[in-house]
């Protein structure tokens, strides 16, 4: 009963810090809960600011719940973060010049590999068959039982 | 023509290899600020020291400006604080201070402990103010031209090889221009 109860002391900080929103209807905190997913937690920077409990991601998050119940849409919360953060704020880093190379790259190299793949097979030399002559002494050197086939 | 054939995997991965190189080098702690070569987000707080005056963009305008994100918690704020104290005594810029997300007794009780290297300070209580420039760890360091456009961010600590190699040449440059 103490472990247990020491084990719950434990997770107290936890639980606390894990703050409530709440929301006029469903469909907000849906975009609540989707927005978190996608913004990331710049000190943490592997995880998005819905997974972290680090200062910053709260603030953020505040940020986010902030804008949502005034009624802003998702496009313009992202605008208002990448504002200040820049486009690494974004987990899914945006469609433009600077990263096609980012998002097209991976298929380009597939493309290179599979050509040159094409072209070292079309080049390998046609398989050929043994002529009558090469028949005609491996039937000697194996016996008689030799089948024909090419 | 044969032999260029062969040699193009060796090319593609030396150069794979080299951009590779490259990005592990890099510290991915530090984030390119959007903000750099643009006025300095608009803000209005009260000062540190006394809660009846304010400060706001106006207060930084007119001079090249350095703006010092700290506050009293923040434990690199220790490491950065005597770098800062030697740049105020050189009066190259002034220093403006942003105390972020402090209690004020905490700020003014550790400013009078290590001393003050800044000629004026904004109190960001809640951390508005460092949410509007993109302030995502303490210390930050924002060098500002005379008409309060950010001109460069460090982000971390500033050491005194910040300040020989970037800070003051970057003064003086943006000191030049008009």
């Amino acid at each position: 009963m103490r472990r247990v109860l020491a084990l719950l002391a434990l997770l107290l900080p936890t639980l606390v810090a894990a703050q409530v929103y709440s929301f006029d209807d469903p469909a907000q905190e849906a975009r609540f809960r989707s927005l978190g997913q996608e913004l990331r937690c710049l000190v943490c920077q592997g995880q998005s600011i819905a997974d972290s409990n680090a200062e910053l991601a709260q603030d953020l998050k505040r940020e986010v719940y902030r804008m949502i119940r005034e009624g802003r849409s998702d496009q313009e919360i992202k605008d208002f973060m990448v504002a200040r953060y820049g486009d690494y704020v974004l987990l899914t880093p945006p469609m433009k010049s600077s990263t096609y190379l980012l998002w097209f790259g991976p298929f380009v190299l597939l493309a290179i590999g599979l050509a040159a793949l094409l072209v070292v097979i079309k080049r390998r030399p046609a398989k050929s068959g043994i002529s009558a002559e090469e028949r005609e002494r491996a039937r000697e050197l194996l016996g008689r039982d030799v089948q024909e086939h090419d | 023509m044969r032999r260029a054939i062969i040699l193009i995997p060796l090319v593609v991965f030396v150069a794979l290899a080299v951009l590779l190189a490259v990005g592990l080098t890099r510290n991915p702690a530090e984030v390119p600020s959007p903000l750099i070569g643009k006025p300095a987000p608009q803000f209005r707080v009260p000062t540190l020291a006394d809660p009846e005056r304010t400060i706001g963009n106006e207060d930084l305008k007119g001079q090249v400006t350095l703006v010092n994100v700290w506050a009293s918690w923040c434990v690199a704020c220790r490491d950065e604080h005597p770098v800062l104290m030697e740049l105020a005594a050189r009066k190259v810029a002034p220093i403006v201070g942003l105390d972020y997300k402090d209690a004020r007794e905490d700020g003014l009780a550790w400013l009078s402990r290590f001393g003050n290297p800044y000629q004026q300070i904004a109190y960001d209580r809640d951390g508005r103010v460092g949410l509007d420039w993109g302030v995502y760890g303490v210390p930050e360091t924002f060098v500002l031209d005379r008409h309060g456009v950010i001109r460069y961010k460090h982000i971390g600590p500033i050491t005194r090889q910040t300040v020989q190699e970037t800070l003051l040449p970057l003064i003086e440059r943006l000191k030049q221009e008009n």
